[in-house]
């Protein structure tokens, strides 16, 4: 007899997530369901409004990876109105890009995905002395893992604990047989997620520096960007490269070693080696080193076949409601897509907590639609990207893999589970981290002889005009389409990256990259669902991003030529 | 009677009567400061600083070190509705190690789903628990609007697929203090722009007790963690204005204390980002700049450890902490002065010298909108 376990809220991601499923006698799952349970209809909203506004709207729809969609929304717009903006733009939005990657991933793998790999309570039984030796095995030079910090870290929690008043940790899976760090690693990881408490604060402020706040930078506009004053400042640039120094330094000293740590500890414990059932990758050209020369490829891997990587056509993607929550539409281009509510609610059933309101898995159950490449589910984010990029024979990713791979002593096929995923995370974020620099100094040269910023965008109001822009966020590819006519936004529709991950089934049957990593996962404890947790973090959820999606099918996008970052 | 010595009067019964509830964390807020090298004089000085961002006499910092020690006998509880998340990360990016994270820290944070361990049924129970265990003295924290349409059908949390109405009027019930945060919990914000599918609102709209409404998108630490030392000092809202901000943080335009505002006066513009007048810092006013509509402490307190704020990105002031601003501020790009904003008229926008005297009358004008529903005793 199968029993259904519900599991909401999904905490420490951005927004609002349940997931649903169904084990059998020996707690393994055998149907998994996922399922966001908000919808704010920014698209809807966008209408009729100047597309010259589109980015700071659009931005709302995220406050973790704030920034993506605001750049992404300014790019279409600049798409469509044939608007070609500055180098000194293009460039200073890349630095943006990279602060934003540096604190977006560090904040995931620390204070999100952590405590899903980090025993708090059994960190208190550790030797400080012997974790101080311990640390030096994962890095020549760690930070805040003497054996005085771990002491002073360790006496925090014990006091806490003493109390019997957790706060924030309070209730949590500890005691689980799935979780592998010895008391002295879980003390490591411990004194890492607090000092990343300070250290993401300096990433944070490396993105306001050119873009005024962050969350929610309010310095982009249609035509370029207006820190121009930061920009044109020595001492501000210096500010951005002391501050990168002191966040770059950490992640590869604490979010490389702990990574490394994790690969040891968890290689064989196999509730972290599935979780990637799914073998189809999807990503798009970014991070701007140079003029025209790109960071991380553009690119499609099928069945994990990534020796036969194809070109990304965006006309191949196509969309389906068979299970969301919305009025399954007919055949529709990306620039005419609806989005058309239509709730179905719950189905009362007996689970693992007793009766409780659970997803109608037969019928309309997300508000995350399920889009697919021709037709099939893909997997985006770091993982797609460092995949498609090895799989294009990209020197800097080949090399950084390869060189995780011989320092954990992994086989590539590890790439390919729950584990390779967050490693692939980090990977990212020291490429992002390391070669960000030399977008700072072609800027630098730059700046020599161009002060530019900034080409005034041209509407008429008699004309329709329609773009889109296609980049890497921190959970993988977005793209944003835009219809403009009578100089106000007719059309507005988004394809991000947690939709791609967190779609429920299509009208084919087909499930996306969060419901199949979860089939075949056994759990310790069907009420206490950590395995599931840990997997679905992996993904690095962000759900109110996910239920901007254009409705489309299998369209053909005709004349209109799609070039990746088309500015 | 001097309303400051009652208010000092009431703030010491307060904190009298809180230190004789039971202590929460192990440690001291002293040993907190020791572990991150703080040292009594960073102390002092930081309470200085609360007080007189709180618009308090120097006396009562004495009160805001007081109250520093015992933030860990006031339960928070914060709960996400329909948002993005910002004012979450608007807090946690707080400037590194200083008091104001450690309060937050010395909190006793009971629930909140980005930062919390627990996850699912277990979450769930934190919650309950939390609601039921601290009945009528927890600080209540709201983030995001409410989805109102369909019976609350566009949001529903937790196992027991609660929609986020329920959530919201169930954890106001036995709340000691209500506070939106941010724009969204505030007025709606985002999801509520025309047309508002979701039929999105603010806290405030949904319960029927007094919230206080922190706007902005997102709103400064500082405003956050202000607002809730007031309420640990004295247990009361603070001076609201006419839309249940505080008016320590809320009193003043931006255009008022804007850095940029002598360009202003001297008829000094931005006529296109990136001219030269970008490049020297003059008044972004002509290129959209909402600040003389907007009432937030931006310019004095910045973003992210004071490191900048929009306007010194070159962009101007959106409006992002008053009501509606998403529809009423539109297009940000462009001047307003073609508007009704909060029943005054603001007619601001002709060109040349012509701007000034139109500018200056519309502008003017929105001094009136400063006076406050409430005093500082209620």
């Amino acid at each position: 007899m199968n029993k259904r376990v519900v599991i909401d809220p999904i905490t420490r991601i951005e927004g609002h997530l349940r997931i649903e499923v169904e084990v059998d006698e020996n707690n393994v799952i055998q149907k998994a369901w996922s399922s966001s349970t908000l919808w704010r209809g920014i698209e809807v909203i966008l209408k009729g409004r100047s597309p010259l506004d589109a980015g700071l709207i659009t931005q709302r729809i995220c406050g973790v990876c704030t920034y993506s969609h605001y750049r992404c929304a300014t790019e279409a717009v600049e798409n469509a109105l044939g608007t070609k903006i500055p180098l000194n733009a293009k460039l200073l939005r890349t630095l943006m890009q990279v602060s934003l990657y540096m604190h977006d991933h560090l904040v995931h793998f620390y204070h999100l995905h952590g405590l899903d790999w980090v025993d708090v309570v059994s960190a208190l039984s550790a030797d400080p002395a012997k974790a101080a030796r311990e640390a030096m095995k994962y890095s020549p030079h760690p930070i805040a893992a003497g054996e005085g910090d771990l002491k002073a870290v360790q006496d925090k929690v014990a006091g806490f604990v003493a109390t019997g008043k957790l706060g924030p940790f309070a209730n949590a899976y500890w005691g689980n047989g799935t979780y592998k760090f010895s008391p002295e690693q879980n003390l490591i990881a411990l004194s890492h997620y607090l000092k990343a408490l300070e250290v993401q604060r300096v990433a944070a402020e490396m993105l306001a520096i050119f873009g005024g706040k962050q969350p929610h930078p309010q310095s982009l506009v249609v035509g370029g960007v207006t820190s121009v004053r930061d920009m044109l400042s020595p001492a501000r640039l210096q500010e951005w490269k002391q501050k990168h120094a002191i966040v770059a330094d950490f992640i590869d000293r604490a979010y490389q070693a702990d990574i490394i740590m994790a690969a040891e500890a968890y290689g064989a414990e196999p509730s972290v080696l599935g979780g990637v059932a799914l073998t189809n990758f999807l990503a798009t050209d970014d991070f701007l080193l140079a003029d025209g020369e790109y960071l991380f490829n553009a690119g499609v891997i099928l069945n994990g076949d990534i020796n036969g990587v194809q070109d990304l056509d965006p006309s191949l993607i196509a969309e389906d409601v068979t299970h969301a929550w919305y009025s399954a539409p007919a055949s529709q281009h990306p620039f005419d897509g609806t989005t058309v509510p239509q709730y179905t609610g719950f189905v009362e059933r007996d689970t693992v907590y007793g009766k409780l309101p659970t997803l109608d898995g037969d019928g309309k159950y997300s508000w995350v639609k399920s889009p697919r490449y021709q037709g099939e589910p893909m997997e985006v984010g770091p993982l797609a990207s460092l995949l498609v990029s090895y799989a294009r024979g990209n020197t800097a990713v080949v090399e950084a893999v390869n060189g995780l791979l011989a320092r954990t002593g992994l086989p590539i096929g590890a790439l390919f589970t729950t584990l390779g995923r967050t490693a692939a995370r980090m990977l990212q974020t020291q490429l992002v981290a390391h070669e960000g620099l030399r977008t700072f100094d072609a800027l630098l040269t730059n700046l020599v002889s161009d002060e530019s910023t900034y080409a005034k965008p041209e509407i008429d109001p008699d004309k329709e005009y329609r773009g889109h822009a296609m980049i890497e966020a921190p959970r993988g590819m977005l793209s944003h389409w835009v219809r403009i006519k009578g100089g106000k936004i007719e059309n507005y529709q988004a394809v991000v990256p947690t939709t791609w991950n967190a779609g429920p089934m299509d009208s084919q049957g087909k499930q996306g990259p969060y419901e199949t990593s979860l089939i075949g996962l056994k759990l310790e404890d069907p009420t206490k669902p950590l395995e599931v947790i840990r997997v679905i973090h992996s993904f690095d959820p962000c759900m109110a991003c996910s239920v901007h999606v254009m409705d489309f099918k299998g369209t053909d996008l005709g004349e209109f030529r799609v070039a990746a970052n088309a500015i | 009677m001097d309303t400051h010595s009652a208010l000092y009067e009431l703030g010491r019964r307060r904190l009298q009567s809180l230190r004789n509830l039971p202590k929460r964390h192990p440690h001291s807020l002293a040993d907190k400061m020791a572990e991150f090298g703080l040292s009594r004089r960073d102390f002092l000085k930081w309470t200085a600083g609360v007080s007189s961002m709180l618009a308090l006499p120097l006396p009562f910092s004495n009160l805001v070190a007081e109250a520093a020690e015992l933030a860990d006998r006031v339960p928070l509880i914060w709960l996400h509705m329909a948002e993005c998340t910002g004012c979450s990360e608007s807090l946690v990016r707080a400037d590194t190690p200083n008091l104001d994270s450690l309060i937050f820290d010395q909190i006793s944070l009971e629930y909140h789903e980005t930062l919390m361990a627990a996850a699912g049924w277990q979450a769930e129970e934190n919650l309950d628990q939390a609601l039921e265990t601290y009945k009528g003295n927890y600080l209540l924290a709201i983030e995001g609007a409410v989805p109102t349409a369909n019976n609350g059908a566009f949001l529903t949390l937790g196992c027991k697929g609660r929609t986020g109405l329920e959530s919201v009027r169930k954890a106001a019930a036995g709340a000691a203090a209500i506070v939106s945060v941010g724009t969204c919990a505030s007025f709606g914000g985002v999801q509520a722009a025309y047309p508002n599918p979701t039929g999105a609102k603010g806290v405030h709209q949904v319960v029927d007790k007094t919230v206080i409404n922190l706007g902005g998108c997102p709103p400064s630490e500082k405003n956050i963690v202000g607002t809730l030392m007031y309420f640990i000092m004295f247990g009361k809202l603070p001076a609201l204005d006419i839309y249940n901000r505080p008016k320590w943080a809320y009193g003043a335009r931006v255009h008022d204390n804007c850095d940029r505002r002598g360009h202003f006066d001297a008829g000094e513009f931005v006529e296109q980002f990136g001219d030269n007048n970008a490049k020297q810092g003059f008044c972004l006013y002509k290129v959209g700049c909402k600040g003389p509509y907007t009432y937030n402490n931006c310019p004095t307190e910045r973003f992210n450890h004071h490191t900048s704020w929009p306007i010194q990105a070159g962009h101007g002031c959106m409006g992002c902490s008053e009501p509606n601003f998403w529809d009423e501020m539109a297009d940000f790009e462009r001047p307003l002065g073609r508007q009704t904003l909060h029943g005054l008229d603001a007619t601001a926008d002709t060109i040349g010298s012509v701007i000034l005297g139109a500018a200056a009358v519309g502008i003017g004008a929105h001094a009136v909108a400063s006076i406050f529903a409430r005093g500082i005793e209620e």
